[in-house]
C-alpha cells in the first residue's frame, strides 16, 4: 500500500534558514509515529511541510500521493490533512460551537461530524457556547482538537498534543488518536511527553538538526551513528 | 567565484555617462540661452525643460516598475525583483524633481505654488504611491523563503501603472471640468528651437535616468549577491547542531 | 466559492455581531468625524452643505480604512492565516466573503453618515437613485481595493502607519467618483453624476477581479 509520507533529502528553508536539512522519512499508512528530538531541531517544521504549508527547496517529498514541488506547495492535499499546531487557529470573539461549526464546515463537514467532533471533545453542552477568549489553555487546545477532529482528515499531524492539558486531556488525544488510526487514517506526532507519546507510537523517529536519524524500532533509540549530518 | 567587483561601472556606463553629460551641457545651453523666451511667460517657461522631461520619466519609472514585478510573478528571478526596486527609487527622484519644478513653474505663472493642476495632483499621488510601495519593499517578511519575500511588494508593483493611470484619468477628468483654462495655462504654445530644446531635454533626462538605473540596479544586485549565503555552508552549519546535541533519550 | 463566499461573510459578521466594534466604535468615529469638519470649517451652514458631498466620502474612506483594519486583525490572531491556508476554502471564496462583510459594515456607517449629513449640515436630498447606485458602486469598489491591499499590509509591524498610504491614493478615483456624483444628485443634475457612477463601477469590477485572482497567492505568500 502506498506510504503516506515519503520524504527524501527534502531541505527546507525559513527565510535563508535551513530548518530541514535533509530529512528521509517513511510513514505507512495506518501508522503512528512519534517524532522527538531538542528544541529546534525541525520537528514543527517538518509537520508543517507535510501538511502542505511548505515547499521543498531540495530533494523530494510525497505525502498521500501529492508530490509537493519545489517552491510551492500544494493546496489539494490540505483538504486531506489534518494539523494541531503551537497557535490555535480559533477565533477569540466566537464562541466554541461557533469555531467548531465555521473551521468544519469550510472544509466540507457535515452537521453530524460537527456535533461528533464537539461531543467527542466534551464541548457539546455548557462549554459550547463560552467565547475562546475565555477558555483555558487547556480548553482551547480541546476546541482546536474538535475543529480537527471534525475535518476527519486522513493524515493526522499533531504537534505537541499532550502540552496543556490535564490528565483526561492527555487520554483523550490518546483516545482519539487510536480512533483515527482504527478508521484508517495515519498519525504522525511530534511530543516531549516521550512516556505517553512512546506508548501511543507504533514507531520513533528522532529529528535533530534538521535531519532524521534512522529510529526504526519503537522504544528508546540506540545511540545515533557518527555520521549524523550525511548529505542525501 | 572571484572577488566581488567595487565599481558598478562598466565601459557602456562610462558612454553613457560621458553623453549624458555632454547632453546636459547642450540642454544647458539651449534651455538658458539658445532658446528664445515665451512670449507670455517670458523666462520662467525655462523650467518647463525640466519640469516636462521629469514627468515623462517619472511615469516610464512606474512602466518599468510594473514590468518588472509582472515578470518577477511570473520568473521569480533576482534580477526582476531588483530592477522593480531600482526603478522605483530612481523613479521617485525624479517625481520629486518634477513636483518642485512644477511647483516653481507655478508661482509665476500662476500666482502660486499650488493650483490644483491635474498634472501636479496626480504627479503627486504618484510620488505617494511609489513612498508606500519603497516602504512595503522594505519591511522585512520573516518566514518563507526567498522566492515568496518579495509577493506583497510585487502586488503593489503590478498595480502600481494601472494605478497610477486611473489616478491620472480621473484627476484629469475631475479637474477639466472646473479649469479648462488652467491646463493650457502651464502648456505654452512651443515651435521652433523651443520644441527642439523640450525634445532635447526629453532626450537627455531618459539618459540620465537610464545611466542611475543601471547602477542602482547593479549595486542592488550585488547586496543581493552578499546577502545569499551559500546553501550548502547554511546546510552544514544546521547539521552540526545534530552532532552537538543530537541523539537525547 | 459563493458557498466558501458566504461562509466566511457569515463569520465576519457574527464576530461583528459579538463583538460589535463597528457599532461601537467605527460609527461613532464617522459622527466624530462629521463634528470635525463641522469645527473646523465654521458652522456656517452654507460651506458645509456645498461640501457635504465631499465631506460624506473623506469620512467614508477613513471608516473603510477602520473596517480594513479590523477585519484583518481578526485574521491576525494566533495562527489564523495559516488555519485559512489549512482551511480547505477557496481563496477566491476567502477575498470574496471578506469584501462582503467589510461592505456590509461600509453600507451601515453609510446609511447613519448621511443621516448625519441631512441633520447636521443641512443638506437637502435630491437625486436618490443617484445616490444610492453611488453609494453601492463607491462601496464595492472600497471593499474590493481594501481587502486586497489589507491583505498585503495584514500581518506587517508596521500595518497601522503602511496600509493608509498604500490605499488611499489608490482610492483617489474613488473619491473623485463618488463626490462629483453627489455633488451632482444633491445640486439637481443627476445627468452630470451617472458618467462618474460608471467610473466608481469600472473601478469596482477591475478590483473584484484582481482580488478574486490574485487573492490565492497572496495568503500564501506569509
Amino acid at each position: 500500500m502506498e506510504p503516506a509520507v515519503q520524504l527524501r533529502g527534502a531541505v527546507t528553508l525559513l527565510g535563508r534558514f535551513p530548518a530541514l536539512a535533509g530529512i528521509d522519512l517513511d510513514v505507512a499508512a495506518g501508522e503512528i509515529v512519534l517524532l522527538r528530538g531538542p528544541n529546534g531541531a525541525g520537528k514543527t517544521t517538518l509537520l508543517r511541510l507535510c501538511a502542505g504549508l511548505l515547499s521543498v527547496s531540495r530533494g523530494t517529498a510525497v505525502v498521500l500521493g501529492h508530490d509537493l514541488p519545489h517552491r510551492r506547495a500544494v493546496r489539494a492535499l490540505r483538504r486531506r490533512v489534518g494539523l494541531l499546531g503551537h497557535a490555535t487557529g480559533l477565533y477569540d470573539e466566537l464562541t466554541v460551537a461557533d469555531n467548531v461549526r465555521f473551521w468544519g464546515r469550510a472544509a466540507g463537514a457535515s452537521r453530524e461530524d460537527i456535533a461528533g467532533a464537539l461531543a467527542a471533545c466534551g464541548l457539546d453542552g455548557r462549554l459550547g457556547d463560552v467565547l475562546v477568549v475565555n477558555l483555558s489553555a487547556g480548553q482551547r487546545r480541546r476546541t482546536s482538537l474538535a475543529c480537527l477532529l471534525a475535518r476527519r482528515p486522513e493524515l493526522w499531524l499533531l504537534d505537541e498534543p499532550h502540552a496543556g492539558l490535564d490528565q483526561d486531556g492527555r487520554d483523550l488525544v490518546d483516545g482519539l488518536v487510536h480512533r483515527a488510526v482504527a478508521s484508517g487514517a495515519t498519525v504522525v506526532l511530534a511530543s516531549h511527553d516521550l512516556d505517553r507519546a512512546e506508548a501511543l507510537a507504533d514507531r520513533v523517529v528522532t529529528v535533530a538538526g534538521g535531519t532524521t536519524t534512522t529510529g526504526i524500532t519503537s522504544g528508546p533509540p540506540a545511540e545515533p551513528a557518527p555520521e549524523v549530518a550525511r548529505v542525501s | 567565484m572571484s572577488a566581488p567587483p567595487t565599481r558598478t561601472g562598466s565601459p557602456a556606463t562610462r558612454l553613457l555617462g560621458a553623453l549624458s553629460l555632454i547632453g546636459l551641457a547642450l540642454l544647458l545651453g539651449y534651455a538658458l540661452w539658445w532658446s528664445p523666451a515665451d512670449a507670455v511667460q517670458k523666462d520662467s517657461v525655462r523650467i518647463m525643460y525640466v519640469h516636462v522631461p521629469t514627468a515623462i520619466v517619472a511615469f516610464a519609472s512606474c512602466g518599468i516598475t510594473t514590468l518588472a514585478s509582472a515578470m518577477w510573478l511570473r520568473r521569480r528571478s533576482e534580477g526582476w525583483w531588483v530592477l522593480g526596486g531600482a526603478a522605483a527609487e530612481v523613479g521617485i527622484v525624479f517625481t520629486g524633481a518634477c513636483l518642485v519644478t512644477g511647483s516653481i513653474w507655478g508661482r509665476p505663472t500662476w500666482g502660486t505654488y499650488w493650483d490644483w493642476d491635474p498634472r501636479i495632483t496626480s504627479t503627486t499621488l504618484l510620488f505617494i504611491l511609489l513612498v508606500g510601495f519603497l516602504a512595503l519593499r522594505r519591511v522585512d517578511n520573516e518566514s518563507g523563503d526567498p522566492s515568496h519575500r518579495g509577493m506583497r511588494a510585487a502586488v503593489v508593483g503590478l498595480l502600481l501603472f494601472p494605478n497610477v493611470m486611473i489616478v491620472h484619468y480621473s484627476v484629469d477628468w475631475w479637474r477639466s471640468l472646473h479649469q479648462t483654462a488652467t491646463i493650457t495655462r502651464l502648456d505654452p504654445s512651443i515651435e521652433g528651437t523651443m520644441l527642439f530644446t523640450l525634445m532635447l531635454g526629453i532626450v537627455v533626462f531618459s539618459m540620465v535616468y537610464a545611466w542611475l538605473l543601471v547602477h542602482r540596479f547593479r549595486v542592488g544586485w550585488l547586496e543581493e549577491r552578499a546577502g545569499a549565503t551559500g546553501l550548502d555552508a547554511a546546510l552544514v552549519q544546521r547539521r552540526a547542531e545534530a552532532g552537538v546535541t543530537g541523539g537525547v533519550a | 466559492m459563493f458557498r466558501d463566499a458566504s461562509l466566511m461573510a457569515g463569520k465576519d459578521l457574527r464576530i461583528e455581531l459579538r463583538s460589535r466594534v463597528t457599532l461601537q466604535q467605527v460609527l461613532p468615529f464617522a459622527v466624530l468625524v462629521l463634528i470635525l469638519f463641522g469645527i473646523a470649517l465654521d458652522p456656517d451652514r452654507g460651506v458645509l452643505g456645498r461640501a457635504s458631498g465631499g465631506l460624506f466620502w473623506v469620512t467614508v474612506l477613513f471608516c473603510a480604512l477602520l473596517a480594513i483594519q479590523r477585519a484583518f486583525t481578526i485574521e491576525a490572531a494566533d495562527g489564523g492565516r495559516d488555519a485559512l491556508r489549512l482551511s480547505g476554502l477557496d481563496p477566491a471564496g476567502i477575498f470574496l466573503g471578506k469584501a462582503a462583510a467589510i461592505a456590509a459594515q461600509l453600507v451601515a456607517v453609510e446609511v447613519l453618515l448621511a443621516a448625519g449629513v441631512v441633520i447636521m449640515y443641512g443638506t437637502e436630498v435630491t437625486g436618490v437613485p443617484l445616490l444610492l447606485a453611488t453609494c453601492l458602486a463607491a462601496t464595492a469598489g472600497l471593499a474590493a481595493a481594501g481587502t486586497l491591499y489589507g491583505v498585503l499590509a495584514a500581518g506587517l509591524r508596521v500595518r497601522e502607519t503602511l496600509l493608509p498610504i498604500l490605499l488611499l491614493p489608490v482610492l483617489t478615483p474613488v473619491l473623485i467618483g463618488a463626490t462629483k456624483a453627489f455633488e451632482a444628485a444633491l445640486g439637481g443634475v443627476a445627468a452630470d453624476g451617472w458618467p462618474w457612477c460608471g467610473l466608481l463601477l469600472v473601478f469596482a469590477l477591475l478590483y473584484l477581479t484582481f482580488g478574486t485572482l490574485a487573492f490565492g497567492t497572496l495568503l500564501e505568500e506569509s
